[in-house]
């Protein structure tokens, strides 16, 4: 029983921070959204050098051949700094359907995915940065070329398109094997975005808590105020709460744990929740300056949105979770109902 | 990172089920730490601690099990699985020791803890006051020292279990003139000597389980100061500490119990239970973050033997979803619910304390707010 990173882990996770911070401060994320390209496209080899986007590659395709527990500590990084490209698409939602001959040209930097999973949608993240889209149709998995079509999405450094019918579909998998697959990105896409949105709310806290330190109104700073500091306590227990359960879910996944799922939707609503709460409550701290363009808060908002609208809400994942844990609690129970409570029960935690 | 058992925990464990099974008395199932049974719960305490399953967290040398943390959260885990109750010693395991650890000398050290242990000595902690509560340094209650014994006069409120208990943590005031966090004597009081009355004091539920306790002219030995004259303060704030972060996986196994009773009710319930399924998901993942994030805490207390100021944020949240899941359990029992059922009702009212008892949700705001996030003070 150990929930802590390892030496190396936390060392790589020290390592993606301080490139990202270097490559990618806010000013920079702010002109690359606003601009034609959207992202820094000479980004992607640089990243491919640094061999993160082969973490969970095998090492005979040129990976490190980790897992991936490694996989979410970068994830949460990027959204930390709010990278605009396709990393999330490729490494959080994409991977595990990549076909393996395919794998050593995603590591090398080669080739970039996506996935249209929301369901009846054919809404894909980062479309027009993109090579592959992973698509369901029919209970089917299919790989289709990447097509133009792009549509203004809410977060500008989350270009997405709309898939239209092309030419050189490839079908990845039917029957049973398309079920497991598309179980499998389902609760991947959970787990990652939940890593994601805890990276995107630490950044954001870490700003909230900074003004409340230094803006001073009525001749002291607003963080000795109760109405101001409170809020903010408040979202530093949910993010640290929803950080338990996304590392839980990350870990999950990279054991091959049977509560992957269940960790996957407990981690998402959990981390969508505290997320765009403290985008909200840190812009609300920042006054006047929090409702600009130029602050970058906007930005960080923008994305909890996207995660969350893209993710699905927060209520349909705890109603899922919800069935299959009464269903395991029905199972087990030898002592239905209301009889089993009929002792009283005093007991208390302490005094 | 490998949240499964190891080989050596899975042993721990599976040892621990049966022994729990051949040992647990059918009457102390669903029963909590009710004074009723007492007796009762001393025994189960002794065994405990006989089988070594009491003070895991606890050195060797004072007959704990030397620091196992993680064995600590598996006995926890399994109790609430079982539903038995925890130790019946709560003040004295969780509070009283660790600080007499920290502060006493060798011969208190030998006197109490091995008596903490085994349920013969049950405490009560004399902090509270009348005119003292979250403001715990404004505290009234006078020690004078005369030759080698103190006197102790004044008044304690809210003390849970004082009424039953052997032994108190007291902070007295012992030199008015002091400045302020200076002048205070923390005390071990023998609650059988003369002079000390203890009221019962009825609560929400209907049960009197805290008191008020006056000491007239109570006579304390020199020998039963806890670290220095003056130095009370310290002392109490390593008393808090542990309060709050020690208790981590008591709380969480605590309200483990609760979320697998409301399970087990929502799946006898279906029907009732479709329009509740949210709030169902939603209790069962706070309770795995709560433990999760306890066992992420647990790094920090192997590093440097010391709670840190994280279980402030363990203690409000479980406060707040204990009161959610106890009003859950009772929404879903319909209008069934206005009958006393004889374990959620209680439980309920019960669990308004929660974010009161040991800080209120506030003061913990406040120390959340000061010492893990450096914002200034608000005071
Ligand atoms: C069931 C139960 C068991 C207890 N057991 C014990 C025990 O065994 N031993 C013991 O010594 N004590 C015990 N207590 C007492 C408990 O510690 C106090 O009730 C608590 O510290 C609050 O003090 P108070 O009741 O005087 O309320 P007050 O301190 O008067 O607080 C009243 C309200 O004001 C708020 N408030 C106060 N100061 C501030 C501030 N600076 N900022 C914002 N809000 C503030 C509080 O949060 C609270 O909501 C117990 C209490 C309960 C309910």
């Amino acid at each position: 029983m150990d929930f802590t990173f390892t030496r190396e882990q936390r060392e790589f996770q020290q390592q993606a921070r301080s490139f990202l911070e270097h490559r990618f401060p806010p000013q920079v994320v702010a002109s690359l959204a606003d601009s034609q390209e959207g992202w820094d496209v000479d980004s992607w080899e640089a990243i491919a050098n640094l061999g993160w986007l082969g973490v969970s590659v095998p090492e005979s395709e040129g990976g490190a051949g980790l897992t991936f527990l490694e996989e979410a500590i970068l994830l949460e990084e990027f959204g930390r700094c709010l990278y605009p490209g396709p990393f999330m698409s490729s490494i959080g939602l994409a991977r595990p359907a990549i076909p393996a001959d395919r794998l050593g040209g995603l590591a090398a930097g080669r080739s970039r995915w996506s996935v249209a999973m929301a369901a009846g949608s054919e809404l894909v993240p980062d479309l027009a940065a993109v090579d592959a889209v992973v698509v369901e149709r029919e209970r089917e998995l299919w790989v289709v070329p990447a097509s133009a079509g792009l549509e203004r999405s809410i977060d500008s450094t989350r270009p997405m398109g709309r898939l239209s019918e092309v030419e050189g579909a490839e079908r990845l998998a039917s029957g049973e094997e398309a079920a497991e697959l598309s179980a499998q990105l389902r609760i991947r896409k959970d787990a990652a975005l939940a890593v994601e949105a805890v990276g995107v709310a630490q950044q954001v806290l870490e700003w909230g808590i900074e003004h409340a330190r230094t803006r001073e109104q009525f001749g002291r700073p607003i963080g000795s105020y109760q109405a101001v500091s409170h809020p903010l306590v408040d979202s530093f227990v949910e993010l640290e709460l929803a950080r338990s359960l996304s590392y839980w879910a990350a870990w999950c996944i990279s054991a091959g744990h049977g509560q992957s799922e269940a960790a996957a939707r407990a981690a998402y609503a959990s981390a969508v929740e505290a997320t765009v709460g403290t985008c909200e409550r840190v812009i609300q701290v920042h006054g006047g300056m929090g409702f600009t363009w130029a602050s970058p808060f906007h930005r960080y908002y923008k994305r909890a949105l996207w995660i969350e609208y893209f993710g699905g809400s927060p209520a349909m994942h705890r109603r899922d979770l919800a069935r299959t844990l009464m269903t395991d609690a029905g199972a087990q129970s030898p002592d239905r109902g209301r009889q089993a409570t009929t002792a009283k029960g005093g007991s208390r935690p302490w005094a | 990172m490998e949240l499964r058992d190891t080989a050596e925990e899975s042993a721990f464990r599976g040892a621990l089920r049966a022994w729990i099974v051949a040992t647990l008395p059918p009457e102390l199932t669903g029963l909590g730490t009710r004074h009723e049974s007492l007796e009762l719960l001393r025994e189960w305490s002794r065994a405990l601690a006989a089988a070594g399953y009491a003070g895991l967290t606890w050195p060797k040398e004072y007959g704990g099990g030397g620091g196992k943390h993680s064995e600590e959260a598996i006995v926890l885990e399994e109790l609430a699985r079982a539903d038995a109750p925890q130790h019946v010693g709560a003040i004295g395991l969780g509070m009283a020791g660790p600080t007499i650890m920290v502060h006493g000398t060798d011969e208190q050290k030998s006197q109490h803890l091995p008596r903490i242990l085994d349920a013969r000595e049950i405490w009560c902690q004399g902090f509270s006051e009348p005119g003292a509560g979250s403001d715990l340094a404004s505290l009234r209650t006078r020690s004078e020292l005369r030759g080698d014994t103190f006197l102790v006069n004044g008044q304690k409120v809210w003390s849970s279990y004082a009424h039953i208990a052997d032994w108190c943590i007291l902070v007295t005031l012992s030199d008015p003139d002091a400045p302020r966090y200076q002048g205070l004597t923390y005390l071990l009081v023998d609650m059988h000597s003369k002079g000390v009355e203890v009221r019962p004091l009825r609560q929400i539920t209907g049960d009197a389980d805290f008191n008020e306790i006056f000491f007239t002219d109570v006579e304390v030995p020199a020998s039963n100061v806890l670290g220095a004259v003056g130095n009370g303060w310290q002392v109490a704030m390593t008393t808090l500490l542990h309060e709050r972060a020690t208790l981590g996986f008591a709380l969480t196994g605590f309200l483990d119990g609760h979320v697998q009773r409301l399970l087990r009710l929502a799946a006898a319930e279906p029907q009732q239970s479709e329009s509740w399924l949210e709030e169902i998901a939603a209790e069962w993942a706070q309770l795995q973050a709560l433990k999760l994030t306890a066992y992420r805490s647990l790094g920090q207390l192997d590093l440097t033997g010391m709670p840190g100021p994280e279980g402030s944020v363990i203690k409000l949240a479980w406060s707040e979803s204990n009161q959610r899941v106890t009003k859950l359990a009772r929404q879903l029992l319909g209008p069934e619910a206005v009958l006393d059922d004889g374990f959620w009702q209680y439980q309920q009212l019960r669990s308004r304390a929660n974010t009161i008892e040991a800080g209120t949700s506030e003061i913990l705001r406040n120390i959340i707010a000061e010492r893990v996030l450096n914002l200034p003070r608000s005071r």
